[in-house]
């Protein structure tokens, strides 16, 4: 067959080809895929929220335009994956067992920022395979304020005011910058974040979000976590 | 600590929980010397796989204040200053130029200050703000945490 091909074109130099051969081509299996997905967390006085969108992509199909990246882990907290899907499922999964043996032998929930030290150390130690996520934890902590953790895929982590993560992160992480560290603006009064400011604020965002990034759009999920406990919104998104 | 982010907070974190149980076992508390040890060789095991972390450590011990440099190589240095991370060059040469043998603790806040004002505005990857510890004998203090574009006016007045 090699031989054919290559007869042929030293035969004919003016004719057209009917057939590419371009070389010897090496298929490579990939353990990853990327999903899309954008996920964002806010952390205010007393409540915190966490919102993504629930478009499920893989290069130009969706897949699912429902499958929201919030996931309930207690009372207080929520994680915010995305990413690779599969990693996403299975880091929730191993969570969700560490969570419950953790109960078992310690007889009490795990906070906020237990939860975060213990994922730091579960991405780590998958530190030369990693898992493809981008992780954010929104939730309360021991004082009952609002707290978030902000994750890379191997586990470096660190407490923040606000966070973007996953496809739509550079377009979403400056505006929150901008409104809520006030960051770039002269002369402006520092007022708090009140609970319906900040859900307005997250709503606009990814509105704004789903204008310009494919990946991100179909809905947008809103889990606000106070000490009341996790009140859930869903909000359409652009379809397109 | 520079490099991996993810790399440092981990080995450091478990560099702390092996000195927490050196601590335990031994009934006194471990030297540098000893501590810096344990993290160069924890660096040595992973040697070609690819960890990234240029850090130092820092304490006080029955030797006096010690300082050591630990990096991914598995290199440990003993020494009076160091810098790591992709804006050191830069850091080294304010604070070699201005490091005296009987600095006093203010100048050597203004000098440490001053070397990572200097880093962070040359070198892309730098910047943020100046965290700034001092280990003294009986615990570290938390000296300040200053804005870089701040103190880069402040220091270079007529050039903006």
């Amino acid at each position: 067959m090699l031989f054919t091909c290559m007869f042929q074109h030293f035969g004919d130099p003016g004719k057209m080809k009917d057939y590419h051969y371009t070389g010897p081509v090496e298929h490579k299996f990939s353990p990853y895929a990327f999903n899309g997905g954008t996920v964002l967390a806010v952390a205010g006085e007393d409540f915190a929220i966490v919102a993504s969108d629930t478009r499920l992509s893989e290069g130009y199909s969706i897949h699912s335009r429902d499958s929201p990246k919030c996931y309930k882990l207690t009372d207080t907290t929520v994680l915010g994956c995305s990413g690779f899907h599969g990693d996403c499922l299975t880091l929730t999964k191993i969570i969700d067992a560490r969570l419950k043996m953790y109960k078992h032998s310690n007889n009490k929930t795990m906070t906020s920022g237990a939860i975060a030290a213990m994922l730091s150390t579960i991405l780590y130690s998958r530190r030369f395979f990693p898992y493809y996520v981008y992780n954010i934890i929104g939730g309360l902590d021991e004082e009952g304020k609002g707290a978030v953790y902000s994750f890379d895929p191997v586990g470096s982590y660190q407490r923040d005011t606000y966070k973007a993560g996953g496809s739509a992160s550079a377009m979403l992480q400056p505006l929150l910058d901008n409104q809520i560290g006030f960051k770039n603006m002269e002369g402006v009064e520092h007022v708090p974040l009140t609970k319906d400011k900040a859900v307005q604020l997250v709503k606009d965002v990814f509105i704004s979000a789903a204008e310009r990034d494919v990946y991100t759009g179909d809905a947008l999920r809103i889990c606000v976590i106070t000490k009341e406990g996790i009140n859930e919104e869903t909000i359409p998104l652009r379809k397109d | 600590m520079s490099g991996s982010a993810a790399d440092c907070q981990y080995w450091e974190r478990l560099l702390a929980k092996e000195c927490r149980l050196y601590r335990l076992r031994n009934n006194h508390r471990i030297s540098v010397a000893a501590a810096s040890k344990l993290l160069s060789n924890m660096m040595l095991g992973y040697r070609g796989m690819g960890l990234s972390m240029g850090s130092m450590i820092c304490g006080w011990d029955k030797e006096g204040p010690g300082l050591y440099y630990v990096d991914d190589n598995g290199t440990r240095l003993s020494g009076r200053m160091f810098s790591t991370g992709c804006g050191n060059s830069y850091a080294y040469g304010v604070v070699d130029s201005g490091y005296k043998e009987n600095m006093t603790v203010e100048e050597a806040y203004e000098l440490g200050r001053r070397g990572i004002a200097h880093a962070t505005h040359r070198d892309a990857y730098s910047g943020g703000v100046v965290n700034m510890y001092h280990m003294q004998e009986d615990g570290w203090i938390k000296v300040c945490k200053e804005d870089v574009s701040e103190l880069i006016h402040k220091y270079r007045k007529g050039m903006f």
